[in-house]
């Protein structure tokens, strides 16, 4: 059964420093309370899992939580580099990143395998490119056609961290909208925390509708608008704008450092965070 | 209307190159306001795919991401990611991929990783996302990219996706075809104002040339009119006009 807690619990007593970390939502329902929340409390050391690490991983990264990152495509959708990214593989800083990186298709498998308790996902993928040699794939061949096909290690983290519209009660959680790779994240992870952004008595099924029992979640947290400058379909719209502008705010080191001190580290929750955005616009 | 720019005959030279009624798989920028122009005119049947999931989607404006709120809002079908690679991509449903590099050979392997070596990149790029599946899924693949002595290079930094099923390439300058035999790209059209000299000299191999080198019908109004609207709807411009 999840508990319903405090999103700053919930990070304190399951995200432990060295873990490795998935923060999962595929442009849609992107959780970056969560993300902010593990800045805040300085976590330090994580391998952090995602297929487009988007700016949620580009704060983690630039405020020196990661070690290694775990991704398939690594840009600001539409607006071009995610900075923080770039300066932590090209130049070391804050700290050196471990990369390992594999493609879109590549990773859904590794997520599929590792929901299915399956040592490794199979794909026709990476042959002949070069990322075959730079990551960590295989070949098997089909014990019934002898078809060669490419193997990905399963992914398993210590934590999944989704976001999603709603919950109820007793924790029971329903997303709907472009679902990405959620389910299968929570699903393989050991541990696992959902941040919502309403409690209801009681869900109403949706067309497209993902349900995460309670009983497969350890913690939900109530966080409205907790993906947002992403999004979360009924609630609200992508904040393009904010996209567009992190060009300028992660290009440069100080603008950085200055922004998160002030918008993630000098704000005591998410709500907080979400006023001074509002108030600085 | 003012004249269009190379880059609007470019989007417009690509977005003819879909047919009414095919699937096709759109990555972001370029591609993506080229499939929504060809559906926003001679190709209303034409359905996109997103990777983010969202199949059949019919936005009003090109989206700033592959996962937008409106793809999903306006989708056939909303699939998960895995979902989505697996059954419709790998299970050969889709007719044509719709690709961008940074850098493009003359087999047309792209390159999306790094400018530079792997190890110590010059330039980390955002790397593969779904563009390696994609170019050897799809039953045929479409590239759109600026024509440059930097995007057109002798040897890729890294190949991140093969050019096999590679049929046209198509630049701010001309149209890019593999010959048949041994499937090396070669110029087989020119916009109206572009010449070959140029195409040479933005091309960093020596460059095939057809016999018969056509000249690309400028843009028509109707158009150069949907694509301006839809450039101007969007939230981030990826042409110059």
């Amino acid at each position: 059964m999840a508990a319903i807690t405090s999103l700053s619990d919930a990070v304190a007593q399951l995200v432990q420093d060295g873990d490795a970390v998935a923060l999962e939502g595929f442009t849609h329902l992107i959780p970056f309370a969560a993300g902010h929340e593990l800045i805040r409390q300085g976590k330090r050391g994580l391998t952090l899992i995602r297929l487009t690490p988007d700016l949620v991983y580009d704060q983690l990264i630039g405020a020196g939580a990661a070690r290694k990152l775990v991704f398939s495509w690594g840009g600001n959708p539409g607006v071009g580099s995610l900075h923080r990214f770039r300066d932590a593989v090209e130049n070391g800083w804050p700290v050196p990143l471990e990369i390992e990186e594999h493609t879109h298709a590549g990773m859904a498998a590794a997520w599929a395998a590792g929901a299915s308790n399956l040592p490794f996902g199979v794909l026709r993928g990476y042959a002949g490119t070069d990322l075959a040699r730079h990551t960590r794939v295989a070949w098997i061949r089909c014990p019934f056609t002898g078809e060669e096909l490419a193997a990905v290690p399963a992914l398993r983290p210590d934590v999944a961290i989704v976001h999603a519209q709603e919950a109820d009660r007793r924790g029971n959680v329903q997303l709907w909208g472009i679902a990405g790779v959620q389910k299968e994240a929570v699903l393989a992870a050991a541990r696992s925390i959902v941040t919502v952004e309403r409690i209801v008595d009681e869900l109403e099924g949706r067309p497209g509708g993902v349900i995460l029992p309670s009983w497969v979640l350890d913690a939900v947290c109530c966080v409205p608008g907790g993906a947002r400058p992403s999004y979360a379909l009924g609630f609200y719209d992508r904040d393009n704008d904010f996209y567009v502008r992190w060009d300028a705010i992660s290009r440069d080191r100080d603008a950085f450092r200055a922004w998160v001190e002030r918008h993630v580290l000098g704000t005591r929750d998410h709500d907080e965070h979400l006023r001074l955005l509002g108030a600085g616009r | 209307m003012t004249a269009a720019s190379s880059d609007e005959i470019m989007a417009v030279a690509a977005a003819r190159m879909l047919q009414d009624g095919e699937v096709c798989f759109v990555g972001i920028g370029l591609p993506s306001l080229a499939a929504n122009l060809a559906r926003a005119t001679h190709a209303p049947d034409l359905v996109l795919v997103y990777e983010s999931g969202t199949i059949g989607a019919k936005p009003s404006a090109p989206p700033l991401s592959i996962g937008d709120g409106e793809l999903a809002e306006t989708a056939d079908a909303i699939v998960s990611v895995p979902e989505m690679f697996a059954y419709w991509l790998q299970g050969a449903r889709i007719d044509v991929g719709f690709l961008g590099a940074a850098q493009i050979d003359r087999f047309g392997n792209l390159n999306t990783t790094v400018i530079g070596s792997y190890a110590r990149p010059r330039v980390r790029l955002p790397g593969a996302g779904g563009a390696p599946e994609i170019a050897r899924s799809c039953a045929r693949v479409l590239v759109i990219l600026r024509q440059t002595p930097r995007a057109f290079v002798e040897r890729l930094d890294f190949v991140t996706s093969v050019g096999a099923r590679v049929e046209a390439v198509v630049t701010d300058i001309g149209v890019l075809e593999p010959e048949p035999e041994r499937r090396e790209l070669t110029l087989t059209a020119l916009h109206p104002g572009a010449t070959l000299e140029q195409a040479q000299a933005n091309t960093g191999w020596p460059l095939r040339v057809a016999p018969e080198l056509k000249t690309i019908d400028p843009p028509r109004e109707v158009e150069l009119q949907a694509l301006r609207r839809l450039a101007r709807a969007a939230p981030s411009t990826a042409i110059r006009t």
